[in-house]
């Protein structure tokens, strides 16, 4: 039985028609047309398909699209903000974090939900809370060094943000 | 080519810099498209039915349900593709799907395409396929019994793929000289890239019958070429392009039957079709490293000085031909560096079994030979009552080594490499003297950076590039290269933005679209930033004679003591004679229309006294060196080895971005890692039993050791502006260091890989009670 819901993503309310056993990373892709948010596994294995559903991470190939009604969901189209990029977007590229760029979004807004955690995180919370999201290409070194510089920078108010 | 005064004295001003990617950013904001990103307008979903038999005649198929399904607009079955293919385009065995016999469980047996994806699968359902099971065999040794049913019949009555032989020097008489001979036994296992983006494929044919087809590859044009022959289309009327790609490490170095299905499927339809690959079906259409017994004989001198290496290796393809026969060859090749080793034998046996296909991985044909030398000189050492610093430093190869196989190593930093990694890591001041449980180990390596060969008989350039200037869009940079998340574009872009004396923003290049980009062999044995490197930095200077020509002119210098600087035209002699670039390029347009010009690279032949180079695989124009240090910690109690440290020196020559360089060194120290201690895609009953990212468990964040890395400075002038490969060397002494430490740990050598913690208590357990 298809049902009308609404979702809140980057802010912007959406009314898509769901089928019960849709999977939000299909809305969020297909439906919606953001597809920033990556399946790499469909399994909840390798965490690319990562969003923040209020705030917290959830994996969107493991999250019914229809559990989701009225639920403000956060993309990683939803970081860079009137032209600049947020400064976890920003230390990722200027460290090198980024190969191929496949994990990018989902490690990144993992990233996201660890720093409002833990604002100033060292390496052991960062392994701790980052174990979800796997990455083939970086040996993870510079995706730590990224995440610890925006975690500084968030700190002591912020990077100088970037024009996109 | 700029001439290399000495070791470090350039300034360069991109080259060598640490630059962030350009197309990091799009990859940050989540703007890059991938190819599962892209949408066409009545775009079909395009699914693969999987054979759930290893090893079975097809007697039958029955699609008509399948077919009338409302929604159901395709069905292909392998008797309507039947064109045969294979990276090795002399001996094709694969095809878009099993024809008449499926050779390992996941094996596609038909394809449909449907208006969306719940409807291909419930197509997938109503086809039936009746099959006659066959004997499965799941080791070369099963495969190898006698009586055994060929896997391909074609085969004379075995399943023996090919047998190569190779033999250099005197290997027998060189042993039975040898002060000391060791003598041993190892065992590799299976792994797979478990590149983060599954295979997916997008086919549109237009109303002309042209293909237009986007996919997640890493050889656009084997992809292009194979699709011509298998659709029986010219190439003219097929375009190949690449999107973002998502890793590949040699995964996507092979045709991928979803890119022949989609384009079968969508020519049959009229309607774009798109297959993008399950995480399960990457596993079965793996062609990931190949499993390999190898049986090694090394001989020393009394002084450590290598004297012969016997190999012999059988190795298990998998159920079709793949990269297999090149990985054999490479392997050969391998055992004849870094160090001097005067007497090398090779024989090996690739052997086919119901298995997914073996193929080509990262550091192809080296990381199996170099585990097992590796800890072999480490244990010869210390029977030698040496450091195995100390031998190995005596056998490494310098500049101007050529081997027993007739390769010439124009340059080696690797004597550095390994003076450099013992120094930082305190290698000597810890080995034999950590507390119980404790380790550290040397291993050290080389890998081939650029191949000689094509694939087919070919004499045109490896690789080509063309450049256009105006004073509109810029320095564009046309090439064949396949950038899949390795960052060759930025290389690309870096080369020419030096050579013609503009920024590196200044630069787009344009790469992996066989429509607009001149031919590239694709993205394999660490080939692109050598070939792919020169033919750019060709076209580059190309560019700036035409340009040279016009500030000539108009700075009254003679143009060959003109110089491409900081955005001007300049005289190396006298600064102030110089003029604006862009004004220049401006004239020459005015003057002379568009300005473009065309560089291309092919290997250089040196066999001048006609003598076979480089065995099967012919020589590389250069070589990339690393050595390495691992620090592990073993859990008395449990039986986990716990990597605590890696450090590594590497020589990659001028590193063109040392951000990359770093990059790929991590890369590979953690996926070597994942394949020392616990990566294996285990086959039980008939099949592959863990065919996703939950059981075949790669390294995750929490896994990975600290990490220090050094570029040694070097410059082989060779390269292009001097630079040589990173990402397939440093894998190579991954697995050895590592090893090499647990038995500076706990005093156990292992010689099966993945050394897992099961593995670790039982040997700990065995040990003789000290």
């Amino acid at each position: 039985m298809k049902q009308v819901i609404e979702l809140i993503i980057n802010g912007e309310p959406s009314e898509v028609i769901v089928r019960p056993n849709e999977l939000l990373v299909d809305v969020i892709r297909d439906k919606i047309g953001l597809t920033g948010t990556k399946k790499g596994c469909g399994a909840g294995d390798c965490g690319a398909c990562t969003v923040l559903m209020e705030g917290k991470p959830i994996l969107s190939c493991l999250t019914l699209a229809i559990s989701c009604q009225g639920k403000h969901i956060e993309t990683i189209e939803g970081l860079a903000k009137d032209g600049t990029l947020h400064p976890l977007q920003q230390t990722f590229v200027k460290k090198g974090a980024i190969q191929c760029g496949y994990c990018t979004p989902g490690m990144i807004l993992s990233a996201k939900a660890l720093l409002r955690k833990t604002p100033d995180p060292d390496p052991e919370d960062i392994r701790y809370e980052m174990a979800g999201n796997l990455c083939r290409c970086t040996g993870y070194k510079k995706i730590i060094e990224a995440i610890i510089e925006a975690g500084q920078g968030a700190h002591e108010g912020g990077p100088e943000r970037v024009r996109i | 080519m700029k001439e290399a005064p000495n070791v470090s004295g350039f300034d360069f001003s991109v080259i060598g810099k640490g630059l962030p990617r350009k197309d990091a950013w799009e990859k940050a904001t989540g703007a890059a498209q991938y190819t599962d990103d892209l949408k066409l307008p009545r775009m079909l979903v395009g699914k693969i039915k999987r054979s759930p038999h290893a090893h079975a005649r097809i007697l039958s198929i029955d699609t008509k349900k399948a077919k009338a399904l409302p929604g159901v607009k395709a069905v292909l079955v392998g008797s309507e593709a039947p064109n045969l293919y294979g990276i090795m385009p002399q001996t094709p065995t694969e095809s878009a799907l099993s024809i008449d016999k499926v050779r390992f469980v996941g094996e596609g047996v038909a394809a449909v395409a449907a208006v969306d994806e719940d409807t291909a699968s419930e197509a997938l359902e109503l086809i039936n396929v009746e099959y006659e099971p066959l004997p499965a065999y799941l080791t070369p040794e099963e495969a190898l019994e006698d009586g055994a049913v060929p896997i391909h019949e074609d085969k004379k009555g075995n399943n023996i793929i090919y047998e190569g032989k190779q033999s250099f020097g005197d290997v027998d008489q060189a042993l039975s000289r040898s002060a000391y001979v060791l003598e041993k036994n190892f065992y590799t296992q299976c792994v797979n890239h478990a590149f983060m983006e599954p295979h997916s494929a997008l086919a549109r044919f237009d109303e002309g019958e042209r293909l237009t087809l986007w996919s997640s590859s890493q050889i656009p044009h084997y992809l292009h070429r194979t699709l011509s022959l298998v659709l029986g289309i010219p190439m003219q009327r097929i375009r190949v392009i690449l999107p973002t790609i998502g890793g590949g490490f040699g995964g996507k170095g092979e045709v991928a039957s979803n890119e022949l299905c989609a384009a079968f499927l969508a020519r049959r339809t009229g309607r774009p079709v798109k297959i993008t690959f399950e995480r399960e079906e990457v596993f079965f259409t793996n062609k990931g490293r190949h499993p390999m017994r190898m049986h090694i004989k090394v001989g020393v001198d009394e002084n450590g000085i290598l004297q012969a290496i016997d190999f012999d290796t059988l190795m298990d393809g998998g159920a079709y031909l793949g990269w297999g026969v090149v990985v054999m060859f490479y392997c050969a090749a391998m055992l004849h560096l870094p160090y001097k080793v005067p007497n090398v034998r090779f024989h090996g046996m690739r052997v086919y079994t119901n298995k997914p296909t073996c193929g080509a991985m990262r550091g192809l044909g080296g990381v199996q030979p170099r585990f097992a030398l590796e800890t072999m000189l480490d244990e010869i050492a210390l029977k030698l009552d040496m450091s195995p610093y100390e031998l190995k430093r005596k056998n490494a190869v310098e500049s101007g080594h050529t081997t027993a196989l007739n390769n010439y190593v124009r340059h080696s930093e690797y004597k550095k490499c390994l003076d450099n990694v013992v120094k930082r890591s305190g290698y000597l001041e810890k080995r034999g003297k950590l507390p119980f449980g404790k380790g550290i180990g040397l291993a050290g390596a080389h890998y081939s950076s650029g191949t000689s060969y094509t694939l087919y008989l070919a004499y045109k350039p490896h690789s080509s590039a063309l450049i256009r200037v105006d004073t509109e869009s810029g320095v564009s940079v046309y090439c064949g290269a396949a950038d899949i998340g390795q960052g060759s574009d930025m290389v690309m872009g870096m080369i020419a933005a030096e050579t013609l004396g503009v920024p590196y923003s200044d630069v787009q290049v344009y790469s992996g679209d066989t429509g607009i980009t001149p031919f590239d062999l694709g993205t394999f044995s660490s080939r692109v930033t050598v070939a792919c490197g020169h033919a750019v930095e060709e076209a580059a200077l190309e560019i700036n004679k035409k340009l040279f020509g016009v500030a000539a002119v108009s700075l009254g210098v003679q143009g060959e003591q003109l110089t491409s600087q900081n955005g001007k035209i300049l005289s190396q002699f006298e600064q102030k004679k110089s003029m604006d670039f862009w004004e220049a390029v401006g004239k020459y347009i005015s003057a002379s229309g568009p300005l473009t010009a065309t560089g291309h690279y092919t290997p250089p032949r040196r066999s001048a006294s006609g003598k076979v180079q480089g065995g099967n695989i012919g020589h590389a124009p250069t070589y990339g060196f690393t050595a390495q240090v691992a620090e592990v910690e073993v859990d008395i109690e449990t039986g986990e080895v716990r990597v605590m440290k890696v450090t590594e020196s590497g020589d990659c020559g001028q590193a063109i971005n040392p951000i990359s360089v770093e990059g790929q060194v991590e890369g590979s120290i953690v996926m070597g890692m994942g394949q020392a201690l616990f990566e294996e895609m285990v086959a039980e009953g008939d099949r592959v039993i863990n065919p996703n990212l939950h059981e075949y468990r790669i390294p995750t964040i929490a896994d990975m050791p600290e990490i220090d890395t050094e570029i040694v400075e070097s410059y082989d002038p060779e390269s292009p502006y001097g630079a040589k490969e990173c990402g397939e060397g440093p894998i190579q002494p991954v697995i050895p260091a590592i090893l090499n430490a647990i038995y500076d740990a706990i005093g156990v050598r292992f010689n099966e890989l993945p050394v897992t913690p099961e593995k670790v208590l039982a040997a700990l357990h065995e040990r003789p009670a000290s």
